[in-house]
C-alpha cells in the first residue's frame, strides 16, 4: 500500500464531501442562482440603461439665506423648458428635462421643488447629489466637491441654466462612443463575480464546514481512524474546485447568453489562474479554520478575510479610486490578483505572459497557507 | 499474558483542573472493563489518553505493548471508538457513512453489509444520518467503531440519553461481541446497571482518582468496615454499585 497516497480513501472522501454539498438545496441557490441574479440585476442596471438620470433639489423656501426670490430665474426656466411630472417625494412639485445626444448619451434631469431641510435629507440619503437655490437672480449650487456625480451634474446643469449649449451639443462632435465588447460594465463585472464566487465558496464552504465539523466532533471521530489527514483536506479542496468550476461556468454561460460577454484571451491561462485562485483561497480557508470549534468565532474570522477583500479588490468598481498609497497593498491581495488576472483574460485578451506571475503568486499563497494550516490544524 | 492496555500512574491537568490523578490499570484480552463515576470523575479524559487524543502530563500508556508516539497508524487500526456525542455528515446515508469509514481501513462493501446486520440498521441503510433517532445514531456510532474488528473497543458513555429499549439494543450488540470475539472493551458510564450488565471488571472513579476496582462480585461483597454508612433503605434490597459509591463519596453516580 502506498502510504502517501491512498486512492480509494481519497475517492470516498471526495464522494462524501461532494454528496454533502450537492444534497443541500441552499447550495444551488447561493452558489449558482444568486451570482446569476447579481449579474442580471447589475448588468441590466448599468448596461441596458439608455438615459442617465440626475436628481436635483430646488429649494424655494426662506430657510436658506438669500433664497427670497427663488421663484424668479429657476422657476421660469423649469416652466419654460421642463415637463411637470408626478412626484415620488411626498407631493413636492417635480419637473423633468431630458437632454438627448447621440455622442454623449442622454441625460434626464429630475428637479424636485422642496425645502432646505428636506433637500438636505435627500442629499444625505443619496437620493440627490446637488441642491440649487437662487440669490439676486443668480443660481447657487450646493454639492459635495468630492462627489464625482455631483461635479458632473453641476457642469451640465450650470451650462443649461446659464443659457449655454448642453455639454453634448458643445463637445459631442469630438466624442466617438465605444460600444465594443469588453468595455461595458457587465464585461468588468462578470470576471469580478467569478473571482468573488471562488473566494466566498472556499471561505464559507471549507472554513465554515470544517469549524462546524469540529464543533460536532466529526473531525475528532474521523482522525481516530487511519484516515490520512491531508487526504481529508485535499478532498475538501477538490470538491470545492469542482463546485466553483460548475458555478463559474453557469455564470459565464448566463452572461454570454444574456449580455453577449466573451473571453478574449487564453482559455488555458484562464484555467490555470482559476485553479491557482482556488488553491490560494482553499489554503487560506484551511488556515482560518485551523483552530476554532465555535461557529460564531468562525463567522467573525471568515468575515475578517472576505469583507475587506470584497470591498478593496475591485469586484464592483475599480480599486484605482482608492488612495495611491494603498494601491501597492491592494494589488497584492489574493482576490485582487485573481480578479485582475481573470478580468485581463476576459476583456484584454491576456494570456500566460500577463497572468503567469499572478497565477504563480496565488499557487504559492495557497501552498504556504495550506501547509501552515495543516501544521496548526486542531482535529479535536 | 501481557495486558492489551496498560496505564501506569497517569496524571492529566487542564490549567487548574486536575482531571486525572495517578490512575493505573491493566486490561486483558477479551476483558470488558467499566469506568464508572459521575460527571467530572475523569473518565473521558482517561479514555481520551488511551485513545491517543490527549497526552498524559505524567505516567505511561501502552496499547498492545506500544506507545502512541510513532505507532499511531498501527494503533488506529487496532482500536475502535465511539464518542459521547456522535454526529455524522448530515446528508450522507447510513450505508454511505459506513462505506466511508470502511475505506479508511481498506475494507469493502461486504464488511459494510455485515456491520449493517450487526447494528440492525439494514432497513435504514438509505436514510440520511440526520434523520436517525438518538438510539439509531448511537447504533451507527457503535457500528463504525466495530468496522475494523478492533482488538480494543473504547466506548464513552454509549447509552447516555437513550431510552431503555435503545439502551438494551446497544447492550445486546456488546454482549454478542463479548460472546463471539476476543475484543477488549473499555466503557465509561454513569449507569451502574450498564456496568453490572456488561463489565467483568469495574473501576469506580471520582475526582480524577480510582476509588475502588474489582469484579462486580468483589466490589459488592467486600466489607468496608464499621465507618461505612450505606443508604437507609438498603436493608430491604440488594446492595448496588450506586450504594457503594454513595457510601464512599456521599455523591450519586448519576450526578
Amino acid at each position: 500500500m502506498n502510504r502517501w497516497f491512498q486512492p480509494i480513501q481519497m475517492a470516498h472522501l471526495v464522494a462524501a464531501h461532494f454528496k454533502e454539498v450537492i444534497r443541500q438545496p441552499a447550495v444551488i441557490f447561493w452558489g449558482i442562482i444568486f451570482p446569476i441574479l447579481i449579474s442580471l440585476g447589475l448588468g441590466l442596471a448599468f448596461t441596458q440603461q439608455t438615459e442617465v438620470e440626475r436628481h436635483v433639489a430646488v429649494v424655494l423656501d426662506d430657510e436658506v439665506a438669500g433664497a427670497h426670490d427663488a421663484k424668479g430665474r429657476i422657476d421660469g426656466f423649469l416652466e419654460t423648458h421642463a415637463i411637470p411630472v408626478q412626484s415620488s417625494e411626498g407631493g413636492a412639485a417635480c419637473y423633468r428635462l431630458t437632454i438627448s445626444n447621440d455622442q454623449m448619451g442622454s441625460t434626464r434631469f429630475v428637479f424636485i421643488e422642496t425645502g432646505w431641510r428636506e433637500a438636505m435629507k435627500l442629499i444625505k440619503r443619496g437620493n440627490i447629489s446637488l441642491i440649487i437655490t437662487e440669490e439676486n437672480r443668480k443660481v447657487r449650487y450646493h454639492f459635495d466637491p468630492a462627489n464625482p456625480e455631483a461635479q458632473i451634474t453641476y457642469l451640465e446643469l450650470s451650462r443649461i441654466l446659464s443659457g449655454e449649449a448642453p455639454l453634448g451639443a458643445a463637445f459631442g462632435r469630438n466624442v466617438d462612443p465605444l460600444t465594443v465588447k469588453g468595455s461595458r460594465y457587465i464585461d468588468f463585472l462578470v470576471p469580478g463575480l467569478i473571482s468573488m464566487g471562488i473566494m466566498m465558496s472556499c471561505m464559507w464552504g471549507i472554513s465554515y464546514g470544517m469549524i462546524e465539523k469540529r464543533s460536532k466532533k466529526m473531525l475528532r471521530r474521523m482522525v481516530a481512524t487511519p484516515m490520512r489527514k491531508s487526504h481529508f483536506l485535499i478532498a475538501l479542496m477538490v470538491v470545492r474546485i469542482a463546485m466553483n468550476f460548475i458555478e463559474a461556468g453557469l455564470l459565464f454561460l448566463f452572461a454570454w447568453f444574456a449580455f453577449d460577454i466573451a473571453i478574449q484571451g487564453s482559455l488555458i491561462a484562464l484555467f490555470v489562474i482559476f485553479i491557482a485562485g482556488n488553491i490560494a483561497f482553499g489554503g487560506i480557508a484551511i488556515l482560518v479554520s485551523s483552530h476554532t470549534a465555535n461557529t460564531e468565532i468562525g463567522n467573525g474570522l471568515i468575515n475578517a478575510v472576505v469583507l475587506p477583500m470584497s470591498v478593496l479588490s475591485g469586484i464592483f468598481f475599480s480599486y484605482h479610486n482608492f488612495p495611491d498609497w494603498s494601491l501597492p497593498v491592494i494589488e497584492k491581495l489574493p482576490l485582487t490578483l485573481l480578479t485582475d488576472g481573470i478580468r485581463s483574460i476576459f476583456i484584454e485578451g491576456a494570456g500566460f505572459a500577463e497572468t503567469g506571475v499572478p497565477a504563480m503568486l496565488l499557487f504559492v499563497i495557497g501552498i504556504v497557507f495550506f501547509s501552515a494550516g495543516l501544521r496548526a490544524f486542531k482535529w479535536h | 499474558m501481557n495486558p492489551v492496555v496498560e496505564v501506569k500512574d497517569v496524571y492529566k491537568s487542564f490549567k487548574a483542573v486536575k482531571a486525572v490523578r495517578g490512575v493505573s490499570l491493566a486490561i486483558e484480552r477479551g476483558q470488558f472493563t467499566g469506568l464508572l463515576g459521575p460527571n467530572g470523575a475523569g473518565k473521558t479524559t482517561l479514555v481520551e489518553m488511551i485513545e491517543g487524543i490527549q497526552n498524559p502530563d505524567r505516567g505511561e500508556i501502552r496499547i498492545l505493548g506500544k506507545e502512541w508516539k510513532s505507532n499511531g497508524d498501527e494503533l488506529h487500526r487496532a482500536i475502535g471508538l465511539s464518542l459521547q456525542e456522535t454526529r455524522f455528515i448530515d446528508k450522507l446515508t447510513v450505508w454511505e457513512t459506513i462505506r466511508l469509514f470502511a475505506s479508511f481501513y481498506d475494507l469493502g462493501k461486504t464488511r459494510v453489509n455485515e456491520i449493517l446486520g450487526v447494528i440492525g440498521l439494514s432497513e435504514k441503510k438509505d436514510a440520511y444520518t440526520v434523520n436517525l433517532s438518538g438510539g439509531q445514531r448511537q447504533c451507527l456510532a457503535l457500528g463504525l467503531s466495530l468496522i475494523n474488528r478492533p482488538q480494543i473497543l473504547l466506548l464513552d458513555e454509549p447509552t447516555t440519553g437513550l431510552d431503555p429499549n435503545a439502551r438494551r439494543e446497544i447492550w445486546s450488540i456488546l454482549l454478542d461481541l463479548k460472546e463471539h470475539t476476543q475484543t477488549s472493551l473499555i466503557l465509561t458510564t454513569h449507569y451502574m446497571e450498564e456496568a453490572e450488565q456488561l463489565c467483568d471488571y469495574i473501576l469506580i472513579m471520582n475526582r480524577g482518582k480510582v476509588l475502588k476496582e474489582g469484579t462486580l462480585e468483589d466490589l459488592l461483597e467486600e466489607d468496608y468496615g464499621d465507618k461505612t454508612v450505606y443508604p437507609k433503605d438498603m436493608e430491604c434490597r440488594r446492595k448496588t454499585l450506586d450504594d457503594l459509591f454513595t457510601s464512599m463519596t456521599g455523591r450519586r453516580l448519576d450526578e
